[in-house]
């Protein structure tokens, strides 16, 4: 059931980032992306990071992808002229580039991880369950990695007022 | 389980995201195809994670926070070269020669 | 000092130059908000932000002399040498750049009162990214350091060029940042570990020098690195983005941001996976030559300065690929040396372009500069000598710079490089010698042709440290030259025994 499931999920997110990077209207690719988003979200179940499921739909389709979507219509990109594609050489260095990358990745990634890393099966499930899956994130978060979590927040001040900057209309 | 597959998916998407990076030429779906990127990279933490333990989800929290920095500012340059050029289209993007 | 990372106090004081640079950054955000009605404000901030940028020296300074080393297992940040000597030169580009600022931002007529908080939070960014022990740290380091330049790239909001080039340095950006992201997660997964040492650990005690996703991952680190670094094959829009962006900001992508990104490099190539050095060898060799040669033959068909010293940039790119081939500690000593005259001697001709461009810097080109040692003796005489530095030249410290590469170089057999080196360098001298040539031996164009350049005298007294520091250095480098070998000593092989597998299966 669940690689039934999986490959459901996958097959349609792997369709719409295929959409997402041909459609020619800026906003059908966003809500092909958002599309990608969500079925990512379901694959996230799949793999038993509940939590992580609910912030990508919460962060990533719900307020980046808006505000994607909002800077395309406060531009007024609805609808755009056919000259945004490349040429076609431009379409066949694209996807000659994407074969080799996708040919290397898949040469090297169905690799797995050298087997003494690997945890026993269930190991992390059980870990959600016996803490809680938001206190289980958690806890790494804010001991192990302490010191990256804390650059985030300087980065997103740093972000905050970089948009500010840039985008408030009186100079 | 499932690690294979998802893997090879997350190899997939992030191809699809390289290909719509060279082919687009307007910026804003250029940018649209960089997030594609980094969630295929998203999804390699979390199917990682599975057998390497919790870390690898706490790296996707790490790449969101970097995606909605990126967003913030990448949006206000877009925005500003807008009122500039009036288009996003790369080719007409041209006063320094490239 | 021993300082064990595990206990919040020695972390806090293992960070402390950070620390003091984000507080002061912070504070001055405030003063920003409240006070920017007026110029001389803005120009206030910029002075202040000189005074956070020397406290975290001196806290860098406190750190390396007071001995600071690591105690305990290895966390987020590194605690060596090579971290105080990177972060020292950081700050040393950081502080000439906001010199540069103050008086071109008057000149411009840009009112940005941020503008200075972000050239700090950059410096905390690339101090992180060079210091990063961690992957994420590093990670995390190199985006905050990428979002401040983005909008340092496009501050100039009534130029379209500005903007522009901010656009191409973002997409450009976020695109490396995604592979760089992509190496990590694989490196991540083959190892278990995003700690460096760790890494480095792992690999020997796994075994897994050949396992294909390590290969991957460190094949899609150097993508990323390659971008951040404008090496060739990822240099597509550095040239425009160096051209477009304000002149002060420029230097300061072309100085500290690539030293920053390549301090990172080298810790980690030397650091986490200097067991696979016989595999990537090869890659850093490609890469260096065909920068020098790219970068070198590029500069040469261009007219305008600006954008002829941001292909020279791309070859200098290349020389710094070229001391880290070998993977040793001399390349690693050579590297630091190298970095800081780097820094230096870009910084030093981006300020003679910003006196003579008085609103268009991106137009002057060697014709414009004919005459300038007749009225203007100080800048033509800096830009002489970062010119010949850059070369190479005999006396000054660029020399001395490319010298211990070369024999890093040859030294560990890598002789074909060496000699890439020598002949792009001899091609080199086809566009820095005609610039020294048109200062001194060619006529003004005419009476008034230098009638506006000037620099306060701050930025005067700057440029004349500069020099001196360049000729000095170049004479007696001995000191300096000790003090990078000190630095380099952050890379002996590692005295602990391997860490055991985090995750045995019970």
């Amino acid at each position: 059931m669940r690689t039934i499931l999986f490959w459901i999920f996958s097959g349609v997110a792997v369709v719409s980032a295929l959409l997402c990077i041909t459609r020619r209207s800026p906003v059908a690719s966003a809500l092909w992306l958002v599309t990608t988003l969500f079925h990512l979200a379901a694959l996230y179940v799949l793999l038993d990071a509940h939590f992580i499921a609910a912030v990508q739909v919460l962060v990533y389709a719900g307020a980046i992808m808006v505000l994607f979507l909002f800077v395309i219509m406060l531009l007024n990109l609805g609808r755009t002229g056919p000259g945004d594609m490349k040429g076609a050489w431009g379409r066949v260095v694209a996807g000659v580039a994407g074969f080799v990358l996708l040919g290397e990745l898949l040469a090297f990634r169905l690799a797995a991880p050298p087997g003494r890393l690997r945890l026993p099966a269930g190991a992390v499930e059980h870990a959600a369950e016996e803490q809680g899956a938001v206190t289980a994130i958690a806890r790494p978060l804010f001991e192990a990695y302490l010191v990256p979590f804390e650059i985030t927040s300087v980065m997103l001040l740093a972000a905050i007022v970089g948009a500010v900057v840039l985008a408030k209309r009186k100079l | 389980m499932l690690l294979g597959p998802a893997l090879a998916v997350s190899a997939i998407l992030f191809s699809l995201g390289v290909v719509g990076v060279l082919l687009r030429r307007n910026a804003i779906i250029i940018f649209m195809c960089v997030e594609l990127m980094l969630n295929a990279v998203n999804l390699t933490f979390v199917a990682l994670s599975q057998q390497l333990g919790l870390d690898g989800q706490v790296f996707v929290f790490f790449v969101m926070t970097v995606a909605a920095a990126e967003a913030a500012v990448g949006l206000a340059i877009i925005i500003a070269l807008y009122r500039h050029r009036d288009t996003l289209n790369l080719q007409h993007i041209n006063l320094l020669r490239g | 000092m021993p300082l064990d990372l595990e206990h919040g106090r020695d972390l806090t004081l293992a960070l402390l130059p950070e620390l003091l640079l984000t507080a002061w950054a912070a504070a001055l955000l405030l003063y920003a908000a409240w006070r920017h009605r007026d110029s001389s404000a803005q120009r206030r901030a910029g002075w202040l932000s000189l005074f956070g940028i020397a406290a975290s020296a001196g806290a860098v300074l406190w750190l390396w002399i007071g001995g600071a080393r690591l105690e305990g297992p290895a966390t987020s940040v590194a605690v060596d040498a090579f971290r105080w000597a990177v972060d020292l030169i950081i700050l040393v580009g950081a502080a000439l750049t906001v010199l540069l600022s103050v008086h071109y931002l008057d000149r411009e007529g840009i009112r940005v009162p941020e503008y200075h908080p972000l050239v700090l939070f950059a410096a905390v960014g690339m101090m992180l990214l060079a210091g990063g022990a961690d992957l994420f740290v590093l990670f995390l380091g190199l985006e905050l350091m990428s979002v401040s330049v983005y909008v340092l790239a496009g501050i100039n909001r009534r130029n379209p060029a500005s903007a522009e080039a901010a656009l191409k340095y973002f997409l450009l950006g976020a695109f490396a940042s995604a592979f760089l992201l992509y190496g990590i997660a694989l490196t991540y997964g083959a190892t278990g570990t995003t700690k460096l040492s760790r890494i480095g650990a792992q690999i020997s005690a796994l075994g897994i020098e050949s396992h294909p996703m390590l290969a991957a991952g460190l094949a899609l680190l150097f993508v990323g690195f390659g971008f951040k670094v404008a090496a060739v094959p990822f240099h597509m829009w550095t040239p425009d983005v160096y051209d477009g962006a304000p002149t002060p900001v420029t230097a300061f992508m072309a100085a500290s941001v690539k030293a920053a990104a390549f301090a990172a490099l080298v810790r980690l190539l030397l650091e986490a996976f200097a067991a696979l050095q016989p595999g990537w060898d090869g890659v850093v060799w490609g890469l260096a030559a065909i920068t020098m040669v790219v970068g070198n033959l590029i500069a040469l068909a261009q007219r305008a300065v600006k954008r002829m010293l941001a292909y020279s940039s791309i070859a200098h790119a290349g020389y710094l690929l070229t001391a880290l081939v070998s993977g040793s500690l001399a390349g690693a000593a050579a590297f630091l040396f190298y970095l800081l005259f780097y820094t230096l001697m870009t910084v030093g001709a981006f300020a003679v372009l910003i006196a003579k461009g008085r609103s268009g810097e991106r137009d002057v080109t060697s014709d414009d500069l004919s005459g300038l040692a007749e009225s203007h003796p100080l800048l033509a005489l800096t830009m002489t000598v970062c010119m010949l530095s850059l070369l190479g030249f005999p006396g000054t410290a660029g020399f001395i710079g490319k010298w211990y590469i070369l024999t890093s170089a040859t030294g560990a057999g890598y002789a074909g490089l060496a000699v890439v080196l020598v002949l792009t360098t001899v091609v080199s001298a086809g566009y820095y010698l005609p610039i020294v040539m048109a200062m001194y031996m060619k006529p003004r164009l005419h009476e008034m042709a230098h009638a506006d350049v000037g620099l306060p005298r701050v930025v005067r007294g700057m440029l004349v440290a500069l020099v001196v520091a360049l000729l000095f250095y170049g004479i007696w480098p001995n000191q300096l030259l000790t003090l990078a070998r000190e630095g380099s000593h952050a890379f002996l092989p590692p005295h602990v025994t391997p860490v055991a597998v985090p995750f045995s299966p019970n």
